[in-house]
């Protein structure tokens, strides 16, 4: 975005500070459109048609550097790029890359039917949802129109999710699009040689298109050529190399791109940038399963990173997609505020008022991991969940957020003493030095748990009947 | 704009209105008398050409055209009325608009030629340079040093300026068997009784360039083992390699500085890292150990850049410990446990140190161990029944230490401390790639998508 300071928005706003954007003043609204917490369009006053020009001056001022653009229809679209800034810390990155998966048009139906299903089905919990993989990404091996537009008819009917239509040549580009145009593929990819006729696909289909180009002038030009011809939604491929040297400079590739967008306002490059683990195959085709994860797992580190938007996967080993859904979850996690839970107190299972009640904090990763050990060793209890603003057992014991008086609090509002009959609470082991000013300020009987909530199922077996 | 409010125009009006102007005068239409539009380019190259209008109205469909025009003009805040308006459907506001602006197809002959341009990133200050580790020509016993930092570049930039070395790599040896992930334990069952086999085999099978001696059972509810005879273990592993080493305590505050104290006594001359001083401490008392006995120290805050500041003030002012014997441990957390903090926090304290904070500007040291705490690198499925298979945790575990360490290269991290063999050599390998010392499998991409 290119605007740093509130004051610079707020000198587009009405200035009635009326309210209706939920804000107290414009003021605080400004600051909100800078961090991107609010949108433009909450401003009931500035829809109005005498702010005409304010409105357009301030959409241009509040873009995102990188253009932001949606694959796909429906639920399942996706939206890539749209980031703003080259480190998290100075704001967030935004929109998590992606996640697509290859199918070629020389598999068996077979194997296309459990590679897509799989992609469908996958899910991680973590921290309150599931992690997902988002695309499936459609090659074409054979170079034949006819058996590529077969493989995406039976794509088109096995998932919902977004797909990339992949093939250096426009004909078989053109019998895949036919196909599943209404879908909003991403057309991947126009080159050097083929840029003219692959403008014309997309010309004709109007859907998103990769430019291809690990020569930088060169894809600089692709791009502009497209923006001039009338197409702006791009995505930039710099090209993926699996290894050495070469990849040394895939690295360089995505970090210049970026910077230059971003720190230098270079529009020609202003793009969301698509990044190809999967070709790290062809360097690890003849090791083992494992090996060959082991080398897409570096260029996805790498790329998550620095920068891809969007990134095509080959391999589907589900202990190196693992990681790779974590690592971009955190990295993409807003840096300003913890994820975290609403404070209260929940049932865990069906308690009843012998059930046991535990304590823990509003941090979501603490929140769903007590959850969740407790409901899958069918621990029917009472969770008392404490607003420590997001921070977990040890660090919120550590940093003050967890205290007695907040927990005397807690047990007050949600009225905890009132469901069950043994008075008695079980503090996490890692709070246990809370436990003797918690039973005075509290009246309650504390028993100090272990410091893992895993542990909690075999503790109940040693101490919860004999010391409640 | 706002006289033109009340405006109204019919179909042929604008039929005229495009005759009189002409199509290359519409770029920035300009209507004498009453009415007076000027249209800007908009943002993200998206422009009214006149090309497109008059494709509207020009085309057969009238109908289609006063619909697009009608959405055109509200979009410059100006209403219209048109004599049949009665038969046109409400316009769906937001892709009607779109495509009325998305600019006509206009085929080129030719590639616009374009340079392309990024900047450079100027820093003031470099990185400290560390050396580890003392060879018999400067007083030690060790085969070689090893030096860490010097950076004057975010990590692996190097074309903004020089990195003159690579992450190097501690492979950590325990003084008492510990319990280890299924994963990990499998390559020191061995060796775990034995804290110089255990060093031996770290440096020759898994080509650690370093080991790190913990000496965890000095911990008070551990064994509690005296400080004089857990100093015997760092003895044990200075024989054993003659790789530079770095000393562990326990962590217990109370107990470490009097441990280190011992340990660096014993290691006198050989410039070992002591890890660790703390600001829950006596960092002071563990700072003059290192610093009377020619260790490097290392400096341990937990993910607060402000708190390392504190402490490498303290170790800089109170104990005069020179600049160049400074390495920092800010904290690593796993990932998908805190891991997003530790990344941050040491990516902002290696842009603050190239920006000129001097109390930043020392190499980082990260405990990458830490990965095998998280649940999904060691148990052996997920407690949950909705998630999908997990897949086997010999494969998951070394991976989620890999993705655990090399983001943490990216970050700035020059030291680290692992576990696993596999994870080692993927993280020395990746980071020597990217500092191009390894020139690697030429492969043509130009045809991948038909190759893979
Ligand atoms: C991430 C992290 C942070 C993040 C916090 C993020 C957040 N939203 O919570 C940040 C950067 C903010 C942070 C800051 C600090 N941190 Co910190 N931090 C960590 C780190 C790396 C991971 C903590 C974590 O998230 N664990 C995962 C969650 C799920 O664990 P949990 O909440 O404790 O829950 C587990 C158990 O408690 C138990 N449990 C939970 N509820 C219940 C309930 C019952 C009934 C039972 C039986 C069990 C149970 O089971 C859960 C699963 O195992 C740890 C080091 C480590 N352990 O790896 C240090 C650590 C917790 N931090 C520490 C410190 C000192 C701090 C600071 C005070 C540093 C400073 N000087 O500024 C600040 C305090 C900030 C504040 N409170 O405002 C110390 C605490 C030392 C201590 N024991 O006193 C630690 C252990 C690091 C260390 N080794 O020194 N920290
Ligand atoms: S709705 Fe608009 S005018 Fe009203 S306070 Fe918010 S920003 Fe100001």
């Amino acid at each position: 975005m290119k605007v740093q300071s509130p004051l610079e928005v707020y000198n587009y706003l009405p200035g009635t500070n009326c309210k209706e954007c939920g804000e107290e003043t414009c003021m605080a609204f400004a600051s909100k459109l800078i961090d991107r917490s609010k949108t433009l369009d909450m401003c009931k006053e500035i829809l109005d048609e005498a702010y005409k020009e304010e409105y357009e001056k301030l959409e241009d001022m509040l873009s995102p550097e990188i253009k932001e653009i949606i694959i796909g229809v429906g639920d399942k679209a996706v939206k890539v790029g749209g980031e703003d800034v080259l480190y998290r810390h100075q704001l967030t990155f935004y929109n998590q890359p992606p996640f697509a998966y290859d199918v070629t048009d020389v598999m068996s139906e077979k194997e296309i039917t459990e590679r897509v299903n799989f992609v469908n089905n996958y899910k991680k919990f973590y921290v309150g949802n599931f992690l997902r993989l988002d695309m499936i990404a459609i090659r074409s091996v054979s170079d034949d129109p006819e058996k590529f537009k077969e493989c995406v008819k039976k794509v088109k009917d096995l998932t919902e999710l977004p797909i990339i239509l992949m093939s250096f040549n426009p004909d078989v580009l053109d019998a895949g699009l036919e196909i599943i145009k209404d879908r909003r593929p991403l057309v991947y990819a126009a080159n050097e040689d083929n840029w003219q006729k692959v403008a014309e696909l997309i010309d004709k289909y109007k859907v998103p298109v990769v430019l291809f180009s690990p020569d930088l002038d060169k894809l600089s030009s692709l791009a502009k050529t497209f923006v001039e011809m009338g197409m702006d939604e791009l995505v930039l491929d710099p090209g993926t190399y699996p290894s050495g040297k070469q990849l040394m400079g895939t690295f360089e590739r995505f970090i210049k791109l970026r910077r230059s967008a971003i720190k230098d306002g270079n529009k020609d490059v202003a793009f969301p940038l698509i990044g190809i683990p999967a070709i790290s195959s062809l360097i690890s085709k003849d090791k083992d399963e494992f090996e060959q994860a082991v080398s897409e797992s570096i260029l996805t580190i790498l790329e998550i990173l620095k920068y891809g938007d969007l990134l095509v996967f080959h391999n589907i080993a589900p202990y190196a997609i693992l990681p790779a859904i974590h690592l971009r979850f955190n990295i993409y996690t807003d840096p300003r505020s913890p994820v975290q839970v609403d404070a209260g107190l929940f049932k865990m299972g069906n308690p009843d008022e012998n059930s046991p009640l535990f304590l823990t904090t509003n941090f979501a990763l603490t929140y769903f991991t007590v959850k969740s050990d407790l409901e899958s060793n069918n621990i029917d209890s009472y969770l008392l969940v404490v607003n420590t603003d997001g921070i977990g057992v040890e660090a919120s014991v550590a940093g003050g957020q967890l205290n007695t008086g907040k927990i005397k609090d807690a047990i007050e509002t949600t009225k905890a003493k009132e469901v069950i009959k043994h008075n008695t609470l079980v503090l996490p082991g890692l709070a246990a030095r809370l436990s003797g000013a918690t039973e005075d300020e509290t009246g309650m009987k504390v028993l100090v748990g272990p410091t893992d909530s895993g542990r909690i199922a075999k503790w109940m077996e040693d101490h919860w009947e004999s010391d409640k | 704009m706002s006289e033109n409010k009340d405006l109204s125009l019919s179909l042929k009006d604008i039929q005229n209105m495009l005759d009189n102007y002409g199509v290359e005068e519409l770029k920035d239409i300009k209507i004498e008398g009453d009415l007076e539009i000027e249209v800007e380019p908009l943002s993200g190259g998206v422009s009214i050409t006149p090309e497109m209008l008059q494709s509207m109205v020009v085309a057969n469909e009238a109908k289609q055209a006063v619909y697009h025009i009608s959405n055109l003009f509200k979009m410059f805040g100006l209403s219209l009325s048109f004599q049949d308006i009665s038969t046109i459907p409400t316009p769906v506001q937001a892709p009607v608009t779109e495509e009325v602006l998305k600019p006509r197809f206009k085929p080129l002959e030719n590639l616009i030629a374009k340079k392309f341009n990024v900047s450079k990133d100027e820093w003031r200050l470099k990185v400290e340079e560390i050396t580890l580790g003392a060879t018999k020509t400067d007083g030690g016993t060790r085969g070689n040093v090893i030096k860490i930092g010097g950076e004057q570049a975010m990590p692996f930039y190097c074309w903004d300026g020089n990195i003159p070395n690579r992450p190097v790599v501690a492979l950590d040896v325990f003084d008492m068997p510990i319990s280890l992930a299924k994963a990990v334990k499998v390559h020191y069952e061995d060796v775990v009784h034995d804290p110089g086999d255990w060093a031996r085999k770290a440096v020759k099978d898994y080509k650690a360039d370093m080991v790190t001696i913990h000496l965890i059972s000095t911990d008070p509810l551990i064994k509690d083992t005296p400080a004089k005879e857990a100093a015997k273990a760092v003895e044990e592993v200075l024989q054993a390699v003659d790789v530079p080493i770095v000393i562990g305590g326990s962590g217990n505050p109370d107990k470490d500085p009097e441990v280190l104290e011992k340990a660096a006594e014993v290691a006198e001359g050989e410039r070992c890292l002591i890890a660790s001083a703390n600001l829950d401490m006596d960092w002071e008392r563990i700072g003059n150990a290192a610093k009377k006995y020619g260790h490097n120290i290392l400096s341990w805050t937990q993910l607060d850049m402000n708190n390392q500041r504190e402490l490498n003030r303290k170790l800089l002012k109170v104990v005069e410990m020179p600049r160049d014997r400074i390495v920092i441990d800010p904290t690593t957390a796993a990932l998908g446990y805190g891991l997003d903090y530790a990344y941050t926090n040491m990516e902002r304290i290696r842009l603050a140190a190239l920006g000129g904070d001097d109390e930043l500007s020392f190499p980082m040291s990260s405990g990458t161990t830490n990965a095998w705490g998280a649940r999904e690198a060691w148990m052996i499925n997920s407690p949950m029944p909705e998630d999908s298979d997990w897949g086997p945790r010999e494969f998951r575990g070394p991976l989620w230490e890999i993705y655990t360490g090399l983001p943490l290269a990216i970050a700035g991290v020059d030291l680290f401390m692992m576990m696993h063999p596999l994870s080692v050599r993927v993280l020395k390998e990746t980071t020597q790639t990217l500092l191009g010392m390894i020139e690697g499998e030429k492969v043509d991409i130009s045809n991948w998508i038909k190759e893979v």
